[in-house]
């Protein structure tokens, strides 16, 4: 039988079929952090188990830690204890972890694929539902709850019913300035926040071959904003590459067996797919999200929509309780929208490319009088000195944002960096629930250069007329 | 065998994509504890005062928020539209509702990862058909005081009026609420195959075991 990539990584991981149709998946790489851990560290403890392979688990504090003056250590009590929880359990447990001055330090996703923890073909899981990320590199990667994450420790399996197959393939290449950020918003737009519930998407399509792995990563990040709880993109030369040279690469003995056994990661040509969405990337303008799930998005030219326009009585109480909360009246320009704040990092968008998208546009102008605080907040250790390397910490001071350590940060403001009451923030996140960035906070989702441009005219704007214009 | 029936108020929360963010908001997170969480379930809506986990001043109720208002705040049932615990994978937000009381949601769609961690800790989730949500949100909207009746091992829901409508949960989830088991010690019977599959895999697929660095 012909296989997609997701059938063929399922096949290869399955240890046991339970007569309920629930399978024992064998996972090889567990990914850890100190807000979802605690407590599964402690379940083993009390019922006396061991975990099965530590070497198959790093750890890293990223959404708790402070971005700032980090000599010092944290401040807040209630934090730095979840953080020390988790450098004693690592250490009990021997662990891998990275502390808070280690240039392997950072968000957890931006990490694993980096350092070449995560590698085609694996099974990874994390107890952080972002975890989709990690499947642009061809693995099957997803996010699961602490009673899980206590499951694996003690297994090294999981116990799950297979997903259904979900192609999304676009053909065409994004436009210049459109980014991959646009392109999964307008994805999750159109077929809404649960429209890959019980699917895992493979993204297909010359649009997807023709792009970065960074660029990839944004797209499986966000598929979980889609209801799919992994994402996956297909082995090729661009994954081969990526893989090489890195902290975890393959011991040099075995990579060209490695490589052998990657180059078979692709779906089958004529496997079948239980649901196929296909559009052409030349579609995809700027995008920016208008209310408070990311399916309430619209085009940069667009407008914020009218409750009254919708037919379905509770979708129209919906958006209007988003409008209400977002501060924002029907059939308003999106590009009236001014800002407070603007936040350029997260899993999603805090990588070297998306950084250089953003430094490109605000070099040589300043962050607008209206903005009361622009925030840079790097994924990781190396992402920051790579970006110093270059330059772009000056470029970004220079125009008047601050230039932050690595960690979560705005993205759900757990630490310092969060959205006071009815603050409204451009931000590169994947989350514009109600208080996420903060109680009552105002968050819209946009590509890296979108917050940049926000950033220097204060509201929304298109940033392809922009660069045209220059 | 053994059942389990689950009977009392229905909270009529009618909003779809009601996400974990809502249910427990990031600042209860820092705990390092799984109980201690349902004073702080839906902590935004419930109160009109910022609060975290030091506050120990009492804080001020939103008399709007479906749970403070009677009778739905004594209930044990939630009623919520499409998507129900979309979002991040906190299992926190499964304590929290457990800690508060929460027994059962009744829904037309649960997100993925929040459906597993709620059977993980006994919360029964039950999906039923638009019409069917719509057919109760009417009846609890012409009496408030409305009591459902669930029955786990016949699977269903049966209504003041006595009406009842059948629900499909795996086998596996209905023993675990049921018979609360636990997980690991289930998949702990097949260690030996989990053994015999890693050393396979350790011959096959070397790279993967042998840490490069460090
Ligand atoms: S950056 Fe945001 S979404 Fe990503 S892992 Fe951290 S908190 Fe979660």
């Amino acid at each position: 039988m012909k296989k997609t990539l997701y059938d063929k990584i399922w096949d290869e991981h399955l240890v046991h079929e339970n007569e309920d149709g629930s399978s024992l998946i064998y996972i090889d790489r567990h990914l850890v952090h100190e807000v979802t851990s605690p407590q599964a560290f402690d379940g083993l403890d009390i019922q006396k188990r061991d975990i099965w392979n530590n070497n198959s688990i790093y750890a890293v504090s990223d959404h708790n830690v402070p971005t700032q003056n980090r000599a010092s250590g944290i401040d807040d009590e209630i934090s730095k204890l979840q953080v020390d929880t988790l450098i004693d359990n690592c250490k009990k447990h021997k662990i891998s972890y990275f502390d808070l001055n280690n240039i392997n330090q950072g968000i957890v996703h931006v990490i694993g694929p980096e350092l070449a923890i995560t590698q085609p073909g694996m099974t990874l899981v994390c107890g952080d539902s972002h975890t989709s990320t990690h499947g642009a590199l061809a693995s099957l990667a997803f996010g699961i709850g602490t009673s899980d994450v206590e499951h694996v420790l003690a297994t090294q399996c999981i116990n799950i019913n297979k997903e259904k197959n979900f192609r999304i393939n676009i053909t065409n290449n994004l436009s210049s300035h459109v980014s991959s950020k646009d392109l999964i918003l307008h994805i999750i737009k159109i077929i809404g926040t649960s429209g890959g519930t019980g699917y895992t998407i493979e993204f297909t399509g010359d649009c997807i071959e023709n792009m970065s792995i960074e660029s990839r990563m944004t797209i499986c990040n966000m598929s979980i904003e889609a209801g799919a709880k992994s994402g996956l993109v297909a082995f090729d030369s661009k994954t081969h590459d990526y893989m090489l040279n890195k902290k975890y690469s393959p011991n040099k003995k075995y990579l060209n067996d490695a490589i052998k056994y990657w180059e078979n990661l692709v779906s089958d040509s004529d496997a079948v797919f239980d649901k196929t969405l296909s559009f052409d990337a030349t579609d995809v303008l700027p995008q920016v999200t208008w209310g408070t799930s990311p399916e309430m998005t619209t085009d940069i030219n667009g407008k914020v929509p009218n409750p009254d326009d919708e037919n379905d009585s509770s979708k129209k109480q919906y958006m209007q309780r988003a409008l209400d909360y977002m501060g924002l009246k029907a059939n308003q320009d999106i590009n009236s929208i001014m800002l407070d704040k603007i936040f350029i990092g997260s899993c999603t968008n805090s990588r070297i490319e998306d950084l250089r998208q953003a430094a490109k546009i605000v070099e040589g102008y300043k962050v607008s009088d209206k903005i009361k605080q622009a925030i840079v907040v790097p994924g990781s250790g190396h992402v920051k000195a790579a970006a110093e390397k270059e330059g772009l910490d000056k470029i970004f001071v220079k125009s008047g944002f601050e230039w932050r350590e690595p960690g979560c940060s705005m993205c759900l403001g757990m630490n310092n960096d969060s959205l006071l009451p009815y603050e409204r923030c451009a931000s590169t996140s994947n989350r514009n629930f109600e208080g996420r960035q903060g109680d009552k906070g105002r968050t819209h989702l946009v590509s890296p250069s979108m917050a940049a441009l926000a950033a220097i005219k204060g509201h929304f704007s298109n940033v392809i007329d922009f660069v045209n214009e220059k | 065998m053994k059942n389990k029936i689950i009977e009392g108020q229905v909270i009529p929360f009618d909003q779809s994509n009601i996400d974990t963010d809502a249910i427990i908001p990031k600042q209860y997170l820092k705990s390092i504890k799984k109980s201690g969480f349902g004073p702080f379930l839906f902590d935004s809506l419930r109160y009109t005062d910022p609060g975290d986990l030091s506050t120990t001043k009492k804080r001020n109720i939103n008399s709007n928020f479906v749970l403070n208002i009677e009778p739905y705040s004594s209930g044990n049932i939630i009623l919520a539209n499409d998507n129900f615990g979309c979002g991040s994978s906190r299992e926190h937000a499964v304590w929290a509702l457990k800690d508060y009381g929460i027994e059962a949601i009744i829904s037309t769609s649960f997100a993925d990862i929040f459906y597993r961690n709620s059977f993980k800790n006994g919360l029964l989730l039950i999906s039923v058909n638009k019409d069917e949500l719509e057919n109760i949100f009417s009846e609890i909207s012409e009496s408030p005081k409305y009591n459902l009746t669930i029955n786990i091992q016949n699977q269903t829901i049966t209504t003041p009026s006595g009406q009842a409508y059948s629900f499909t949960i795996s086998d596996s989830d209905k023993e675990r609420i049921i018979l609360e088991y636990d997980d690991i010690e289930l998949s702990l019977r097949h260690k030996d195959k989990v053994k015999n599959y890693e050393d396979n895999m350790k011959l096959l697929k070397p790279w993967i075991f042998e840490k490069n660095n460090d």
